[in-house]
Order: structure tokens, then C-alpha cells, then sequence
């Protein structure tokens, strides 16, 4: 067998004869015979799509017929930016699709400037709240986490009845309100929605973000005369800045992607009053009576640029507040 | 030092009095914050279950907090009378096991290639998974729906007298609804972190004792990360037993949907029935309670971890 091996002719073989060389590549077979499953799904789901989806998203496509190549016109469209490109003297009027610019991008920065600052702050108190060495924290901390293994269809099915016309809220409450078939209402719904089943989590990110400062560092500052005040405003804030950085960031993201609550309690409804970004891609794509796959997809990179700028923003901010803290 | 400054009888500022004030009030305003969020979190679930554990004839009669007349009526309904609420089960059970199955197993198997092995290109494999991981799942909707489902070529790619499909044909399919889940790239990245963390003398021992890398991944690295791929499995599970649009866009016929999008469509279809509807949520919650009940510890350490590894 050896002696086969040694014999072959030159090239590819005779490279492996050195045993170092062998195992190497070797070994790299076997990593790749890892991570086969992986590059599968990664190439087919990722990559592919990507790649497909951007194609997509210059062209005008009904499922009916093949793909369509019409350049920026779905951007154009979603946008309702004439002046996205010049268009020839004798392009046809600008077909302007504004459900984004008027509903879906008001609704979701609304969205995002209530829910965000409200379940970060709330979320803040209850870790406070909990840092305390009260009773009962293990229960609390099951109780709090509650709302978020809760599936979103279901506790979005369980509100829907909740703020049902004869629904608990309005028997407590003894009002009279269409909480979800009313415009001025419906929004605020859901974000109540969306505050109850986060808040929890994030409770528990701050918690232990709280709970990772080193009692070494209270422990020098009362010695050094500090008041609680002092401690809050020089110690606990600063060294929580990251962890609130963190907890706004993965808010503003979910904010831009919330889907599954507006589809199961409005579907986007009233008059468009519930419509968001995430939820008019999926509307276009599947929903609409005429489907608009590509304009789907066109603003479907609109929000992953939206979602990338965020996070390179809280990249920028976490390392500059890291560095400031080491130093 | 500080016995020193202590001695000196110093004036009580502004500040201090109001430190003491709060320090004895903090405690009851603290209990009062954590008592009362606690019952707006128990309140809905609390309602639900009172409210299909109601006959239907008298659910919106008073009282509102106890359920009175009591009646199994509608969890008799959902598991007797409604065939399609066990076929949901049955599907969200078969589609969330199945993935959470293959994902561990294969995002154990990625995550230890890029600890421990070296490979060519694995710097860029790895710098694409933490990209991949920024990616909102809208961008890839519509192309993956194209792939598992219909083809991206209708009819499929013709050469000559070939035709080569361009999807994988698994519209209105439970498989469509698994494939793109198998793997997923957290799951990698957990993995790896946690590969590079355990010592290495223990593959080399093995190494020594004749095994190749197939048997130490499977007899040595696999035993000793339990805890990780427990908390993998779990997060898995509620995600996929939870999971609304991917299925929702893959799933068609009501006898092959899972319980969240079968619940969501009875509400449609009937929604005088409310009571069965929710009935059957507390269906699709009890089982992901129980488990959240057993491994509470793994759920919490995996949020407070991501925290930490971020922030």
C-alpha cells in the first residue's frame, strides 16, 4: 500500500508524501466534512438569497411571470423619489407607492420613540428593583419571564381579547372602546403589547449588567465618603452605559422588524394606522392582491440598511465608552 | 483614614437628609414596583385561563376572576371535537423537535471546526457567519419562500431536453417549514466561543489513545458540552414552537399548519368561537411553561450572557 502511494506519479499526490503536509490537508478535509451541513444552508439561505433578493429588488416580479429588469423604478416607487435618477424626457408619470413614506416609516419611527424609551426605562427600574436583596426574587424573575416564552401569536390573540369591545380592559376599566378597530387607538395597543412581553428580558440583561460591577468599586467609593447619589451618578450609570446601549439597540432593531403582533391583531390596520415597515414587505410579497416581489425586496434592504446603521452606531458607541472606561 | 473622617460631626446637607428619607421608604416602593409588575404579567394569562375554563353559553356573564360556572368544555372541544387543533400539535411538535435536533447537532459540529481545527478560508467562514447574523430575516423572506417553494425558474431551468428544478419544491410542506432551520448561525457562534474555552490536553489525550477528530467530536467534545447544547436546544425549541412568519408563508392548508398559524386562522374563521381559540393558546403555552419551569437557569444565563458578551 505504501509502496503504491510512493510510486504515483508526480502532481497532486506526490505532495501529500510529506506526512506534516498530509495530516494538514487531512485535517482540513475532516473541517470541512464539519461544516458541510452548515455551508449547505449558509450558501443556499444566505448567500443565494441575498444575492437574489438584491437582483429582485430592480425588478418588477408577479410570481406570474419571470422577473422583470426595470433599474431603481421599485426603489423609485417606494421611496416616491423623483429624483432618485433622472428619468427620460418621455418616462411615463411616476407611479408613487407611498404607503412607505406616509404609513410605514411615520408608524414604525412612532413606534420606535415610544416603545423604546419605555421598556428601557421600565426595564431599568425592575432591575433595580431587583438588585435589592429583597424576598422572593426567584419568583419574581420566573413571574417577569413569563410574557416572553409566551408565543407572540398567543399573547397577541390573548390581548386582541383583552381589548375586545367586551373584552376585561373595558369591564375593569368600564370603558367603551374599540381599542383594535379604532385609528387613534389600535397603535397604542399593540405597543403596550410590546412593552409587556420585552420588558422582562430586558430586566434580566440589566440585572445581570448590574449585578457584573465589581463590589470592589462601592466598596472604595463609600470608603471614600461617596453618597448613594454620588455612587448612582459616578459608578453605577457609567458602568451600566454599555448594558443600556446594548438593550436600546436590540429595542430599536426589534422595533424595526415587529411583524407577528400587527399581523394577528390589525393587520395593519385601521386605515393603514398599524401599518410598519417589516409588516408592508410582507404585505407587498404575500398579502396584496397584485404581488410586488420586487418592490418587497427593494424595501427590504431599505430596512436592513436602517437595522445596519443602528447597529454600527451602537458598535461606535460601546467601543468609545469602552475605551474611556479602561483608560 | 476613615475612622478619622468619621469622628468629625459633620453638618447633615440637603442631600443627606433626602438619602435618608429614601432609604426608608425604598424598600415598600421597591416591593410595591416589583409586586405590581408581577400581576400585570400573571394578569392575561390569569384572564385567559379563567375565561375557556367558562362554558360558552355564559362567558361574558360576571364574575370576571373566577370561572364560575366552571366547565371543560372548551379543552374538551379543542382535544375531541376540533380534529385539526391534535393535527397542529402534531405538526408543531414534529417541525420543532426535528429542528432543534438537526440545529444542535450541526451548529455543535460547525462551532468545533472553527475552534479547534484549521481549515482554509476559515477566517472569512467566520467573518461571514457574524455578518450573516446582522442580516433581518425580511431581506432573505422572499428569495427563501422562491427556493423551498415555487423554484426561483417556474417550471424549473430548461437545457436541451434537461430540467433542472430551481426549488426545492417544498411548498405548503412541514420540510419546508425545517430546511432553512437546521443550522443557525448564533448557534455556530455560541458554539465556538464555547469550544475555545475548554482545554485542549483533553482532545490531545484522546488523539494519543488513537482517536481520530470524528471520535472526539462524538465521544469527548459532545459529552462534556451538555449545558451548552441544552441551552441551545431550549432556545431552539421555544423559537421554532413559537415561530409565526416563516411558517405562515411556507403553509397553506389548514392540515398542515402549526398551532400558532392554525390558531390565528380559527380566530378568522370563527371568531364568534373565542373561548376555544383561547383554550387552544394555553395548548401552545403549557408545554413551552414546563419547560421554561425545568430549565429556567439555562434560559436566564443564555439573555443575561448575551448581555454581557455585547455589552
Amino acid at each position: 500500500m505504501a509502496q503504491t502511494v510512493s510510486t504515483r506519479p508526480a502532481g497532486l499526490f506526490r505532495r501529500v508524501s510529506n506526512p506534516e503536509k498530509r495530516k494538514k490537508r487531512s485535517e482540513a478535509l475532516t473541517a470541512y466534512i464539519f461544516l458541510l451541513p452548515y455551508l449547505f444552508i449558509f450558501l443556499t439561505f444566505t448567500v443565494f438569497s441575498i444575492g437574489y433578493a438584491f437582483y429582485l429588488s430592480f425588478t418588477r416580479y408577479n410570481l406570474l411571470r419571470p422577473p422583470e429588469w426595470w433599474g431603481l423604478e421599485g426603489y423609485r416607487r417606494v421611496l416616491c423619489l423623483e429624483a432618485l435618477l433622472p428619468r427620460g424626457e418621455d418616462a411615463p408619470p411616476l407611479a408613487c407607492d407611498d404607503l412607505f413614506i406616509k404609513k410605514a416609516l411615520p408608524n414604525t419611527v412612532k413606534y420606535t420613540l415610544i416603545v423604546v424609551p419605555t421598556q428601557t426605562v421600565l426595564s431599568l427600574i425592575l432591575a433595580f428593583a431587583m438588585d435589592q436583596k429583597l424576598r422572593f426574587r426567584r419568583l419574581f424573575r420566573t413571574i417577569y419571564y413569563l410574557p416572553s416564552v409566551t408565543s407572540s401569536v398567543v399573547i397577541s390573540l390573548i390581548f386582541v381579547w383583552l381589548f375586545s369591545p367586551l373584552g376585561i380592559v373595558n369591564q375593569l376599566f368600564n370603558l367603551n372602546i374599540n381599542w383594535l378597530n379604532d385609528p387613534r387607538y389600535a397603535f397604542y395597543t399593540i405597543m403596550i403589547l410590546n412593552v409587556f412581553t420585552t420588558s422582562g428580558t430586558l430586566m434580566l440583561i440589566f440585572l445581570a449588567g448590574l449585578q457584573d460591577i465589581p463590589t470592589a468599586i462601592y466598596e472604595a467609593a463609600s470608603i471614600d465618603g461617596a453618597n448613594k447619589f454620588q455612587v448612582l451618578r459616578y459608578i453605577t450609570i457609567p458602568m451600566l452605559r454599555p448594558v443600556v446601549f446594548f438593550v436600546v439597540t436590540v429595542g430599536l432593531i426589534g422595533c424595526f422588524q415587529v411583524f407577528d403582533q400587527i399581523y394577528v391583531m390589525t393587520s395593519g390596520g385601521p386605515l393603514d394606522s398599524t401599518t410598519t415597515v417589516a409588516y408592508l414587505i410582507y404585505k407587498w410579497a404575500f398579502r396584496d392582491t397584485t404581488v410586488k416581489m420586487g418592490q418587497a425586496a427593494a424595501l427590504s434592504f431599505i430596512l436592513a440598511l436602517i437595522i445596519l446603521v443602528f447597529t454600527l452606531i451602537q458598535r461606535r458607541i460601546i467601543e468609545g465608552s469602552g475605551s474611556v472606561g479602561s483608560a | 483614614m476613615a475612622t478619622l473622617t468619621q469622628t468629625v460631626p459633620k453638618k447633615a446637607t440637603f442631600s443627606d437628609r433626602l438619602i435618608a428619607v429614601l432609604d426608608r421608604v425604598k424598600t415598600p416602593v421597591f416591593y410595591a414596583i416589583l409586586i405590581g409588575w408581577a400581576i400585570l404579567c400573571i394578569a392575561p394569562l390569569y384572564f385567559t385561563l379563567v375565561f375557556s375554563l367558562k362554558p360558552v353559553a355564559n362567558v361574558y356573564d360576571p364574575p370576571l376572576f373566577w370561572p364560575i360556572p366552571f366547565s371543560l368544555e372548551n379543552f374538551r372541544d379543542v382535544i375531541g371535537a376540533l380534529p385539526l387543533f391534535p393535527r397542529w400539535l402534531l405538526n408543531s411538535t414534529i417541525i420543532s423537535v426535528v429542528v432543534t435536533l438537526a440545529r444542535v447537532l450541526f451548529c455543535a459540529m460547525a462551532g468545533y471546526a472553527f475552534a479547534r481545527m484549521e481549515f482554509p478560508l476559515k477566517k472569512f467562514l467566520f467573518t461571514a457567519l457574524l455578518i450573516s447574523m446582522m442580516i433581518p430575516g425580511q431581506v432573505t423572506l422572499i428569495p427563501n419562500f422562491l427556493v423551498v417553494g415555487p423554484g426561483i425558474i417556474r417550471g424549473g431551468l430548461k437545457i436541451g431536453d434537461w430540467t433542472i428544478p430551481t426549488g426545492f419544491g417544498l411548498m405548503d410542506n412541514l420540510g419546508g417549514v425545517i430546511l432553512p432551520g437546521i443550522v443557525a448561525a448564533f448557534g455556530i457562534f455560541m458554539m465556538t466561543q464555547f469550544y475555545k474555552s475548554i482545554p485542549k490536553e483533553l482532545e490531545e489525550a484522546a488523539m494519543i489513545d488513537g482517536l481520530g477528530r470524528f471520535g472526539i467530536f462524538f465521544r469527548i467534545v459532545l459529552p462534556i458540552s451538555t449545558t451548552q447544547l441544552l441551552t441551545l436546544a431550549l432556545l431552539t425549541f421555544q423559537g421554532e414552537w413559537n415561530s409565526f412568519m416563516w411558517p405562515l408563508t411556507i403553509l397553506r392548508t389548514p392540515e398542515n399548519f402549526t398551532l400558532p398559524i392554525g390558531l390565528n386562522w380559527f380566530r378568522g374563521e370563527y371568531y364568534t368561537l373565542i373561548s376555544k381559540v383561547l383554550a387552544g393558546s394555553l395548548f401552545n403555552t403549557l408545554p413551552i411553561l414546563i419547560i421554561f419551569f425545568i430549565f429556567q437557569r439555562y434560559f436566564t444565563q443564555s439573555i443575561a450572557g448575551t448581555g454581557l458578551k455585547e455589552g
